[in-house]
């Protein structure tokens, strides 16, 4: 049985990408039989091209989308250079981490309350700084520039790019390096760039291509930040794919080809830009010069992660207050009274959508967490490491753009019977869950000493109970954390959830998106706080069910 | 094969012309017999493979090594047995004490199958306990131990499970130099009770010392 998990476990990370690429590229190029395409040919693409505003739609894909990553990248890595090892890095650390777990959309929706021309930020200011006493008719959310799209982007893969980097710290002897360097005279933020910096960035460099493929393609903070005439292409495409007219079909596939290329030329011009980065590092590094803009840097970066930290907080705070808001007139700035009225109303009517988005959540966490298990657990028993290289498929699903395969793979499901299931949603989340569950758990999986196993075994005892005795317990802590983050991840899905689910299976977060463009702001906020809640309550019972489990056992009681 | 009720059985540990390869070069070899309650000291410094023979012979050889030779107990080859069925008692270092369970839950967890019935399982527990002087310990967290009373642990831990020989990697070398003495006298003299054959492998000349039996050093010399 173990030894078949990681090939199970391969299947699940690359059976959908494929056969969704095959899917998606066949009705690309007019092949769809049972929508009555039989002839191969270049009409969707001519059809695509043909699109009113098609290129804006293209621009804002690429450009935003590129410059959210390297707006995301630029203001972590500033930040790191110049606080590693300080106080307020660890500071940054404690406020950063919660972020992880909120949903792309929820956050969207609370830059949302906070920039809107009558949001928290305005009202705060007026009327007796601005003047305003209605709010400005200025267009803040959804300019036709992408600038708040590409804001929430940052917001939101900023977090989690500083996690990455966080946890690729303790390999590369940073503060010795940082200390050597300042020795030879370099100031910290040159100094960190210079010997730090390359031993990270292989590191996370597959977590940058899975931040670049995202936002090049992202549809839920598109659909509420993102321009709307025209949208960026990923928004578009969904549009056509969910749209009644099948024939709209053909031409969302080749769009959904054309993102996928422009995703794979976004990753290339990333890597043509660390070719210039390297070559300008190695020029640097023989020339010796000892500082680099250090106050700049460190400014920036610094006042980047605050307003980061605070448009968040200020963001969670606005959808709280909206979920309870009774009248709350522009421009005060809180509302004149707070009920339950809302979430009275409200939740009786969610209540199937919440049951659906926990079940989802739940079976694709514990079915990723298990079969993580079975894979680790293999790699022990046989004393082997999991390559380097087939560690990178764990990014795959991450790195193809989401939407490139998910067309395919909704009509395959079709084929078979699966679309608008909820198992064919659960089958799609674990896709995207898995890899974070894997990666989540095998660090600390690997790190329990393995003396421990060999004792129990020289004892007498077998493979099996070694790992139910033995090994599970030990990790038991990363298992339940595991298991949280997949059940978060699970939540977080938008396209997934609508393109598989065919608009039939609910959860918070499509219910969330549905409701952007209607604007009744206590129904969203409602939703975007249960799309943050949940996520929290997962975490919250992970910690308390390892707390439990090691109340009397002081060397398991810390969180490792 | 033998019947699972003869795999118990003590006797004699012998290595039989056993040579351990890393990446195709010898490494350490081993040819020797060490009889019931006797121990055979192997020294030398880390790195010189004197682990990986312990580890070779409780069926943990890492997949860079390959071994030529066999281990036997009694007229038994044990090298083709799983490591769980090998009965091996290991101590490393570290005392090891499973974080997870109390020092009870420890001790259960090595007592045999064989032992059935709850209230017979916790009698071998306490008076294992009671032998090395920690009555009453059984519902501790093993963490809030003394490093001489983990120890103490462990060693019953190890016993406790029926071994048919010995192999101790280092398992004072972690202690303070007063607790080491009392510490390798009650583990010699455990062994010598029980009648089971050791191999001791370690870098401090005092353990050998100690051990009494015939010492090999990994550079080929012999004393007794």
């Amino acid at each position: 049985m173990l030894k078949f998990a990681p090939a199970l476990t391969i299947a699940i990370l690359i059976g959908p990408v494929t056969a969704g690429i095959i899917g998606t590229l066949l009705p690309a190029f007019g092949y769809l039989p049972a929508l009555g395409g039989r002839e191969v040919s270049l009409e969707p693409f001519r059809a695509l091209f043909a699109t009113p505003g098609i290129a804006t739609s293209i621009r804002l894909s690429i450009v935003n989308g590129l410059a959210a990553a390297v707006g995301a990248f630029s203001i972590v890595i500033a930040f790191t250079a110049a606080f590693e090892g300080t106080r307020t890095f660890a500071l940054m650390q404690r406020l950063l981490s919660p972020l992880l777990s909120v949903p792309h959309a929820a956050a969207a929706f609370g830059l949302a309350f906070v920039i809107a021309p009558s949001g928290f930020v305005l009202r705060l200011l007026s009327p007796w700084a601005t003047g305003f006493e209605r709010p400005p008719d200025l267009l803040i959310l959804n300019d036709p520039g992408g600038i708040a799209m590409t804001a929430g982007l940052i917001a939101k893969e900023a977090p989690f790019l500083f996690l990455m980097v966080l946890a690729a710290l303790p390999q590369s002897q940073s503060r010795e390096s940082r200390q050597v360097a300042t020795t030879l005279g370099y100031r910290r933020v040159a100094g960190w760039l210079l010997t730090v910096f390359p031993r990270i960035y292989p590191q996370i460099r597959l977590p940058v291509f899975a931040v670049i493929a995202y936002s090049v393609s992202v549809v839920d903070v598109a659909m509420i930040l993102g321009p709307t005439t025209p949208a960026p292409l990923a928004v578009r495409l969904t549009q056509w794919m969910s749209h009644p007219d099948l024939s709209l079909r053909f031409q969302a596939s080749a769009g959904a080809i054309v993102q996928l290329g422009l995703a794979i030329a976004a990753i290339g011009l990333w890597i043509a830009g660390e070719q210039i980065v390297a070559f300008a590092g190695g020029r640097w590094i023989r020339a010796g010069r000892r500082t680099a803009a250090d106050g700049l840097v460190s400014g920036l970066g610094a006042g980047a992660m605050a307003l980061i930290v605070t448009g968040m907080a200020l963001g969670g705070m606005a959808i709280g207050l909206w979920s309870f808001a009774g009248f709350w007139p522009f421009p005060d700035a809180l509302p004149a009274k707070l009920s339950a009225a809302n979430w009275a109303m409200a939740l009786p009517r969610a209540a199937d959508t919440i049951a659906i988005t926990v079940g989802l959540g739940l079976a694709s966490a514990f079915i990723a967490v298990a079969l993580a298990l079975a894979c680790l657990e293999n790699e022990c028993r046989r004393d082997i490491a999991i390559e380097h290289r087939k560690l990178a498929l764990l990014y795959l699903p991450l790195v193809v753009p989401q939407i490139a395969f998910l067309f395919g793979l909704q009509i395959l499901l079709l084929l078979i019977g699966l679309d608008a299931t909820v198992y064919g949603v659960a089958g799609a989340h674990l896709t995207f869950v898995l890899p974070y569950v894997f990666l989540a758990l095998s660090d600390p999986w690997r790190a329990v000493d393995p003396r421990y196993a060999r004792i129990a075994t020289a004892i007498g005892a077998r493979p099996s109970r070694v790992f139910w005795r033995i090994r599970l317990p030990l990790a038991l802590r990363a298992v339940a954390t595991a298991s949280a983050l997949g059940f978060a991840v699970s939540i977080a899905q938008y396209l997934p959830t609508v393109l598989i689910g065919a608009g039939r299976v609910e959860t918070v977060t499509t219910e969330a998106v549905a409701l952007a463009s209607g604007g009744n702001r206590r129904l969203i906020a409602i939703h975007a706080c249960l799309q943050m809640l949940l996520p929290f309550a997962g975490f919250l019972m992970a910690g308390a069910v390892a707390n439990f489990a090691f109340r009397d056992r002081r060397a398991l009681r810390i969180a490792s | 094969m033998k019947s699972k009720s003869m795999s118990g059985e003590r006797g004699a540990l012998c290595f039989e012309n056993v040579i351990i390869m890393r990446n195709g070069k010898p490494l350490i070899a081993l040819d020797a017999a060490i009889e019931p309650g006797e121990v055979l000291t192997v020294m030398g410094p880390s790195g010189s493979g004197k682990s990986t023979l312990l580890n070779f012979a409780a069926g943990f050889l890492p997949p860079a090594f390959r071994a030529e030779g066999k281990v036997t107990i009694g007229d038994e080859e044990i090298t083709r047995l799983p490591p769980h069925d090998r009965h091996m008692g290991l101590l490393f270092q570290d005392p090891l004490l499973f974080p997870h369970m109390s020092v009870e839950g420890n001790l259960l967890f090595a007592v045999p199958e064989s032992v059935s019935g709850r209230k017979r399982r916790r009698e071998h527990v306490e008076a294992a306990l009671a032998e090395v002087e920690l009555d009453g310990f059984g519902p501790r967290d093993p963490a809030t131990l003394s490093g001489g009373q983990k120890a103490r642990v462990a060693l019953m831990r190890v016993l406790l499970a029926e071994p048919r020989a010995l192999l101790l990697d280092e398992p004072f070398s972690k202690l303070d130099p007063e607790l080491r003495a009392q510490v390798r006298r009650l583990v010699f003299d455990k062994a010598r009770e029980r009648g089971l054959a050791t191999l001791l492998v370690t870098h401090d000349p005092a353990d050998a010392e100690s051990a009494g039996g015939v010492l090999l050093k990994t550079d080929g010399s012999v004393s007794t």
